[in-house]
């Protein structure tokens, strides 16, 4: 591990100022991640800018009727808490499927947007390429060993996939990013959020290194009553998802009335489908349309030597989230 | 009750959850230096040169060792190569690199973290070469490859004449992938000099395998080491060598003058420290139509490294398990550009049953007769290769009281036939086997001054529940209780024991410690008879008896004088007895195996491919069970193993560079305790007398055996779909 320094701040607005003065700081959050990744020199920050006892750690509910999420409250504590369980159902059930309590209990809700992709030729510097951690030095995975990695939107430059699972309930949800950089206050759309790697693999997301989350806002949802997520590993529990399902819609009676598909372990970002949502408004609900919605899904989809499964599982797992989402299961 | 066999928990049960247990790494030595393992990137080729410049300078580092200036060692490192167990290792000696992730240098500082920069600014280049990295494609050049003393090559009658008499046959090809040990502890070395004598505190199996390993490796003398391994926190196979770190540890003490120590990170057990190897296994088995096999075919094929041959020999179980008068069977190694490959629980027996009894299972199908009935058609009375006795077999009972507990005969036969809320449930049943091991063994029983008894021998206790199962063959012989004795293990300096690996710890020590035991209480009888204060003076040891530490005439049991008082009155001298035991004189008369029935249901999701297992019997000859609670474990955590094959475990090498690709317990899976269902174990329990004296064989591997045959059956059932490739992915399900 690299030598670095370690600053604590207890303001947002010095925490932002400290990240501007040096090229190479970092915030610390939960450390899960970047702990990690450090500790695989994946991750060499000279400056480590401790954010955990920053005032973000809240859930409150807005005035619109939404949620406002802290970006260092703890991934268990937003689970399990009571406006979440009730309001957004699907984003308790995501984040519980991932990683591990002990995990969880570290892991803030700003880190979980900014983890990095489990591509293995990424996290082990002992692989000669990846244009993600080296940019130039190629991808050691379109040619390698690719079961985990994207079907959809990856480029010749990198096929990783985006890791969480609370990401991809956030996106069916369309949350908010509210952000803090040296020019003030912005909010980024969860769609916008993370990125395709394009000829830019090195960056996971839109937020500009000098800037701090400060919140996930969620919109107040119709989609409550009729949600689920279907995470889809190799085994039961603690494994990352090859393939994973946040479904949501709003019935009336049995006419789906407006729908959210995401879906998680398959693109560089969590991928919301808006042409199976459409495919899926005005029908009655039941497996016709859930199929036809899983084509729509996977459209354009491309796969590698290891993970073309990723598209029956995709489509498979896709009707079944909706079947379980409509009550029909 | 006989203390022998009773339910008695783990006597270091309460070291271990205090924290007091200590580990190879957990040793405080004063002024140890910490060591890290520079490891290769390329799989094959040579070092050019190495700048260790800028990590020379980091605040803390007091040496490098690097090819050009590691010591050199007698016969460039190879003294101590003496297979299987003596490996050939990656010691600087030269600049050849054999795979990717080889130790090719050792950062030693002051502080782990100082190390481990220094490591990262260390800057190799290498001459490539081209690897061989792709095992179908080497396959044909393969060489035939043997495991101790099992020959490669072996077989019986006309398998050609006896295919042509079947009326239905198999013919499929199983295989299995790289699984590494990854037992909780890493491996871990402090090494110490005290002028020409080395201590150790490694992690080891093998406490005297070390001792003589590292002896010619460094070309000193046996005696001048010492090694200490208390606790051992899991080994399964890896810990039954010496590996690299362990030598370079010792290198490095003597260079810097100080001790040092080498924990090994998690990924650093991917490779250097050996692992199961991959096997592709050709089975053909021929039947007449009331499923008798009239032939057998097992050919297997598994990787090596191209340092060293080691077989993993699948096929060996073949040779004996089914009565059948034609059988061939060989072994072939395919050597690739990966690290040497060792044992790991059950070698053989694990990828082998996985093979062999997933096609026993496609012959009852092919037969539509019940799988269980087919292994009693094909039922062997003796072993059918050596024509010899078994010491002891009970497999029918297992097959009997395994199929009544799981309630075998309300299966359905036809796949897909069995279904609950929406899932498909699969019943699939397998055989389970593991040779009898035994070797000689030593041990020592002394009666201490202040009431206590120690038992001691120079064996290890992986977490297995060695500790315990000595105390009570001493409790039992000595007629003390348990909370009595105080045992004393890992160390070379005790009697000497065999490697606790081919699950043969038990069989081997207990009896050594009973004949130490029964001696000590001799001398104790002996001792209280000729001394005059004693009540007992004067008699002969046959009129003696002697219970909870009293010695007593057998018709006068209330007339007794304690150990301690006759301790007390010969000056408080403690009074011990050295025990030897071998295999007995007429062992090879007999052949020496353990059997078991695995019984496992699991439900398959029909549209997702998600399996899961949900329930597991298993009933087990193993002659006298030596303690039901840690011998149920060892049953328990060999078949979680068994599951783990069926469904999980893969190390995945890349293509290109040869390295393993998912070298962390993040994306190399292993169960999680929601994977894991009520596993049900019992035992026939009936003593081999023909064994060893206690009547106990060991039990430590024999639980993975077929448990994965049993869940790769059970998923056909569920599924009609056959996976012969281990593991059973929700992916291969819906392909
Ligand atoms: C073994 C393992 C298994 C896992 N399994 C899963 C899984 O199944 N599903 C899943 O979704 N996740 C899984 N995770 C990932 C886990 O969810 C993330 O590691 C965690 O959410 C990261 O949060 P953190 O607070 O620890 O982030 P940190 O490690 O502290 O930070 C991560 C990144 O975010 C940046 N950062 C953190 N907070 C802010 C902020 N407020 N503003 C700007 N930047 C910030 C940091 O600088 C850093 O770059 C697993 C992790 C591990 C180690
Ligand atoms: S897929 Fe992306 S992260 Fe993985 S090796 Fe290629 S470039 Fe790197």
């Amino acid at each position: 591990m690299n030598p670095f320094e370690y600053q604590r701040v207890d303001q947002s607005q010095k925490a932002v100022n400290a990240i501007v003065r040096s090229k190479q700081a970092k915030f610390l959050a939960g450390g899960t991640n970047l702990i990690d990744l450090m500790k695989l020199e994946v991750e060499r920050p000279a400056h480590l800018v401790d954010i955990n006892h920053l005032p973000l750690s809240n859930i409150e509910q807005l005035p619109n009727g939404g949620l406002r999420l802290g970006a260092l409250a703890r991934n268990s504590d937003t689970a399990d808490h009571p406006l979440v369980r009730k309001n957004y159902p699907l984003l308790s059930q995501a984040i519980l499927a991932g990683a591990s309590p002990q995990l969880r209990n570290m892991a803030t809700n700003g880190g979980n947007l900014l983890q990095r992709t489990r591509c293995y030729y990424f996290m082990d510097i002992g692989f000669p390429q990846c244009n993600k951690r080296a940019p130039g030095s190629g991808c050691g995975a379109i040619e390698g060993f690719n079961r985990i990695h994207a079907i959809l939107g990856a480029s010749d430059q990198c096929i990783a996939t985006h890791p969480s699972d609370m990401c991809v309930a956030l996106t069916a949800l369309e949350a908010q990013v509210r952000v803090l950089g040296p020019r003030g206050e912005r909010m980024i759309a969860m769609k916008d959020f993370h990125r395709l790697p394009g000829n830019t693999p090195q960056m996971d997301t839109n937020l500009n290194p000098d800037e701090l989350i400060l919140s996930i806002d969620l919109p107040s949802s119709p989609y409550a009553a009729h949600s689920h997520y279907l995470k889809m590993r190799d085994r039961a529990s603690y494994a990352f998802a090859l393939v994973s399902v946040a479904a949501a819609l709003d019935l009336d009676g049995d006419n789906i009335r407006g729908a959210r598909l995401a879906l998680g372990g398959v693109a560089h970002k969590p991928w919301r489908s808006e042409e199976a949502e459409a495919a899926l408004v005005g029908k009655p609900v039941g497996p016709e349309a859930f199929a036809a919605a899983a084509e729509q899904a996977v459209q354009g989809a491309k796969t590698y030597k290891h993970n073309a499964f990723k598209v029956v599982m995709a489509k498979r797992s896709i009707v079944r989230a909706l079947t379980v989402a409509g009550g029909r299961a | 009750m006989s203390v022998i066999g009773a339910p008695i928990t783990r006597v270091d049960g309460k070291l271990k959850v205090t924290g007091e247990a200590k580990y190879s790494a957990e040793f405080q030595v004063p002024n140890v230096a910490q060591a890290v393992m520079v490891r290769s990137t390329i799989p094959n080729g040579k070092i050019v040169s190495m700048d260790t410049a800028r990590a020379q300078r980091v605040a803390g580092v007091i040496a490098i060792l690097t090819p050009s200036n590691a010591p050199k060692l007698p016969q460039g490192g190879k003294a101590g190569i003496h297979p299987p167990a003596g490996r050939n290792l990656s010691l600087l000696q030269d600049d050849e690199v054999h795979y990717n992730g080889q130790p090719i240098a050792l950062v030693v500082a002051e502080s782990l973290h100082a190390a481990l920069y220094a490591k990262s600014l260390i800057a190799v280049r290498y001459q490539p070469a081209p690897p061989k990295l792709d095992f179908m494609a080497e396959m044909d050049a393969s060489h035939p490859g043997h495991h101790g003393k099992d020959p490669a090559d072996e077989g019986r009658g006309d398998v050609e004449a006896g295919l042509a008499q079947a009326e239905v046959k198999v013919d499929e090809i199983y295989a299995t992938p790289i699984q590494t040990h990854n037992p909780m502890e890493p491996h871990a070395t402090i090494a110490k000099w005290d002028g020409d004598h080395l201590t150790l505190y490694d992690a080891t199996q093998y406490v005297s395998g070390v001792k003589s390993s590292m002896a010619k490796t460094l070309g000193i003398p046996d005696d001048n080491i010492r090694v200490i391994c208390p606790f051992v926190g899991g080994g399964f196979g890896c810990k039954g060598s010496m590996w690299s770190h362990v030598v370079l540890a010792a290198m490095a003490a003597k260079q810097i003058n100080r001790p040092v120590k080498i924990a090994l990170e998690r990924p650093q057990m991917f490779g250097p420290v050996g692992a199961r190897p991959q096997t592709y296994q050709h089975i053909v088995l021929g039947a007449t139509r009331d499923g008798k096999l009239t032939s057998v075919r097992h050919d297997v094929h598994c990787h090596t490294s191209v340092m060293e041959d080691f077989l993993e020999p699948s096929a060996v179980q073949t040779r004996m398990l089914y009565a059948c008068p034609n059988l061939t069977t060989s072994h072939r190694l395919v050597p690739l550009n990966l690290g040497v490959p060792t044992f790991q629980r059950a070698p053989g027996e694990a990828t082998g049953t996985f093979a062999l009894e997933s096609a026993m299972d496609e012959l009852a199908y092919k037969l539509n007769m019940d799988p269980l009935q087919l292994r009693l058609v094909n039922y062997a009375e003796e072993d059918p290769q050596s024509k010899k006795p078994f010491t002891g077999k009970h497999l029918r009972e297992c097959y009997s009281r395994g199929a009544e507990k799981f309630g075998w005969s309300k299966r359905n036969h036809e796949p897909r036939s069995m279904q609950e809320n929406g899932q498909l449930i699969g019943w699939g049943m397998a055989t389970a086997t593991y040779p009898g091991n035994r070797m000689a063994a030593s041990a020592l029983v002394r009666f201490l001054p202040n009431g206590r008894v120690l038992v001691a021998s120079g064996t290890q206790d992986l977490g297995t529940g060695t500790y315990t199962i000595m105390s009570q063959v001493a409790a039992d012989t000595l007629g003390i209780s348990t909370d009595l004795i105080d045992v004393k293990l890992g160390d070379t300096t005790l009697p000497k024991a065999p490697v606790s690996g081919g699950s043969m710890s038990a069989a081997s020590v207990t009896p050594a410690v009973k004949v130490a035991a029964t001696q000590a209480r001799l001398k104790i009888l002996t001792m209280a008879a000729g001394d005059s204060q004693s009540p007992v003076h004067g008699a002969t040891p046959e009129e003696l008896d002697f219970k909870d530490g009293k010695v007593f005439r057998k018709a006068s049991p209330d007339k007794s004088v304690s150990f301690t008082e006759i301790l007390a009155r010969q000056g408080n001298k403690p009074v011990e007895a050295t025990g030897d035991a071998q295999p007995e004189q007429d062992a090879e008369r007999f052949s020496a195996h353990s059997f078991g029935a695995v019984f496992a249901e699991v439900s398959v999701d029909p549209q997702l491919g998600t399996v899961r297992v949900r329930r597991v019997v298993g009933v087990y000859d193993v002659g006298k069970l030596l303690n039901k609670k840690t011998g149920a474990s060892q049953f328990i955590g060999g078949i979680v193993w068994g599951i783990s094959l069926a469904l999980f475990e893969e190390a995945h090498v890349d293509p290109h560079t040869g390295r393993i690709a998912n070298a962390n317990l993040s994306e190399y899976h292993v169960p999680v305790n929601a994977d894991i269902p009520d596993i049900d174990v019992s035992v026939i329990d009936i003593p081999d007398m023909n064994f060893n004296p206690l009547g106990a064989r060991g039990i430590g591997e024999i639980g993975i055996t077929g448990a994965g045959g049993a869940v790769a059956n059970a998923v056909y059932h569920a599924t009609g779909k056959r996976i012969r490739e281990a593991p059973i992915t929700a992916d291969k399900l819906l392909a």
